[in-house]
């Protein structure tokens, strides 16, 4: 059963009517309507305008953004000071190389330092496709809900992309967003609610005996699995826990008890990720059997996205087949 | 300057290297080559060059003063307490527990230090945002890095170097404390650093090499700097780690000690002794 007040698209299990976009481009226009709302916002980019959608914001406000070349050390730095001056600056490039290269100059610049940057991860997880392993970054939510002071945000879809980037743009805080490279099915609508740190059962299961809680292009083959378990009599639940960090405790524990089970779900790295996050919270609060689904401490590879998705799992029918064998 | 204004700021120099004698030594751990050898320049800045205002540390107008290398931290703290930051007693708190002066600069623990630091190599960026910030609201304030010579390792500062040169920053001077020591040794057998000036130059920066001893000299040099119009200016600041104290001086062991209880006493009568130089040569 779909939860109606959060107004998904009526469509939402006949995915060929949804409209495809990508959580950048979701990102690129959120970018745009933060900089008309907030003249404080400028945007910094890594020599990849393009692939993160940057260039429409440097078309619309040249004069707000700055380019650094490949240096994603010194994107971090130079964030941090703008930030301590009082801008909102968007640090830009893939996700594999910020967080992932410049991890500790965001720890003491930006983290320990408390200034309001907001790093942009693009492409991650394996729906990177073709580029391979070394640019399917699949470690950046454990490496940046760890540290102190961040809001770790990964959105399900293009649109709730485009919102997560207008909260944390005005959230005063030092912010990850998390994107994709690949088009996935935008499921949420503008009347879609979001806000930091709450997080929505986007589908209720009869007498649920599994629930799965999952972030990114994940939530939407979740929903489309706990369609597809309905027919086979399995009442499946789902949460989309968009925000990682600050982690909604009671939310996920409220949701946990409804179920016997707890799957989790994620492009990423098991170890550390948004299944651990989940996994600290329920071993305090509600101690449950845990599935997780993700990357089993191996690296991606070339390929086609939807090849790679399925290859891992990451689909509706990867995520089936891992409940029912779960329940056999 | 006038020969009098000169020899005040040699003599506040001397009181605040007295200062860091005295908290090294209370703190018990902590550097000590690094801050004597830029008392004099943190003088020339916090009594002669900064616009700042001590009782209200986050005026807007302020220039920023960024301290990369975070761990000679000391010079800072006594500099700005004899500023006028806060009383000359906290000063005995470095490094303990609850204190505002921690081991390494924290942003949030004491108003007035402009960044947070201590892993090397990051202020010169840090520095360059907030002199874009502040280009992109048309204001004129200046923005002022000090980094190590042994900093100069780490490729994120030329990442930063590259950066300010492109985008003209000219309103951003760094300044290098070229002391040639490093925890390891002399920078030059450490990880040479070669052609200095030539580095920095062929990264679009106007060099000044001065004696960061001479206050005059540098004082001169920062407002050398302010006249460059096209470029960030880069002041390359000889300068000798452990100044002041004969038997510590040029010696890199010093570099990530503090003095014992009765180091401090001869260390101390050492700058009684200069201070008594001081004056006497000012008065010829």
């Amino acid at each position: 059963m779909i939860n109606q007040n959060i107004h998904l698209n009526s469509n939402l299990f006949d995915t060929d009517k949804l409209d495809q976009a990508a959580t950048r481009d979701g990102f690129g226009k959120g970018l745009v309507e933060a900089g008309e709302a907030n003249e404080n916002v400028v945007a910094l980019c890594a020599d990849l305008a393009e692939s993160t959608r940057a260039h429409w914001f440097k078309e619309q406000f040249p004069e707000r953004y700055v380019e650094l070349g490949v240096a994603e050390q010194n994107l971090a730095a130079v964030g941090s000071g703008l930030a301590n001056y009082g801008k909102i600056p968007f640090i830009m490039s893939y996700a594999a190389f910020s967080p992932g290269r410049n991890w500790e100059q965001i720890r003491s610049t930006i983290t320990l330092n408390d200034v309001p940057v907001k790093i942009v991860g693009a492409h991650a997880g394996v729906s990177v496709g073709p580029d391979g392993a070394t640019h399917q970054a699949l470690e950046d939510i454990a490496t940046m809900r760890v540290l102190p002071n961040m809001t770790v945000v990964v959105p399900a879809d293009s649109e709730e992309a485009r919102k997560a980037t207008l909260a944390i743009a005005e959230n005063g805080k030092p912010s990850y967003i998390r994107l994709a490279r690949a088009k996935t099915p935008v499921f949420t609508t503008t009347a879609t609610p979001f806000e930091i740190g709450k997080p929505q059962v986007v589908y209720q299961g009869q007498h649920p005996k599994v629930g799965i809680i999952a972030c990114g292009s994940l939530v939407y083959q979740s929903i489309l699995a706990a369609e597809a378990l309905k027919h086979d009599g399995v009442g499946v639940s789902v949460m989309n826990l968009s925000t990682i960090k600050p982690m909604n405790e009671s939310a996920v524990a409220d949701f946990a008890r409804t179920v016997d089970i707890i799957v989790t779900a994620e492009e990423h790295q098991v170890a550390g990720g948004m299944g651990s996050a989940v996994a600290e919270v329920l071993a305090k609060h509600e101690p449950k059997r845990m599935v997780f689904i993700g990357m089993q401490d191996r690296y991606g590879e070339s390929g086609d996205p939807d090849e790679l998705l399925k290859h891992f799992g990451f689909t509706k029918e990867g995520i089936v087949n891992r409940i029912k064998e779960e329940l056999a | 300057m006038t020969d009098e204004r000169i020899k005040e700021l040699e003599l506040k120099a001397n009181d605040i290297r007295m200062s860091i004698i005295d908290m090294l030594e209370d703190a018990g751990s902590g550097h000590t080559a690094g801050p004597l050898g830029m008392t004099d320049i943190f003088t020339a800045f916090y009594f002669e060059l900064l616009n700042h205002d001590p009782q209200n540390p986050d005026w807007d107008e302020r220039d920023r003063l960024i301290l990369s290398n975070g761990h000679i931290v000391p010079v800072r703290y006594a500099t700005m307490a004899h500023a006028g930051y806060f009383p000359l007693e906290e000063l005995t708190t470095l490094r303990k527990f609850g204190s505002r002066l921690q081991g390494h600069p924290e942003r949030h623990k004491l108003p007035g230090v402009e960044n947070t630091s201590g892993p090397l190599g990051t202020g010169l960026g840090q520095a360059a945002g907030m002199a874009l910030g502040l280009r992109m609201d048309g204001k004129k304030n200046r923005v002022y890095c000090l980094t190590g010579d042994g900093e100069l390792d780490c490729g994120n500062i030329w990442e930063s170097a590259m950066f300010a040169g492109h985008h003209k920053l000219s309103h951003l001077t760094a300044v290098v404390d070229r002391n040639n020591i490093q925890i390891n040794g002399f920078t030059e057998n450490v990880m040479s650093l070669g052609d200095l000036r030539g580095k920095w130059e062929s990264f679009g920066w106007h060099v000044i090499e001065v004696d960061g001893h001479n206050i005059e000299s540098f004082v001169d040099a920062v407002h050398q700097a302010h006249a460059i119009q096209e470029k960030p200016t880069c002041i390359i600041a000889h300068t000798i780690p452990g100044k002041g104290i004969k038997e510590i001086e040029n010696e890199f062991e010093w570099h990530g000690k503090p003095p014992g209880a009765e180091e401090e006493q001869r260390f101390l009568k050492e700058l009684r002794t200069l201070r008594g130089k001081i004056e006497a040569s000012h008065a010829q």
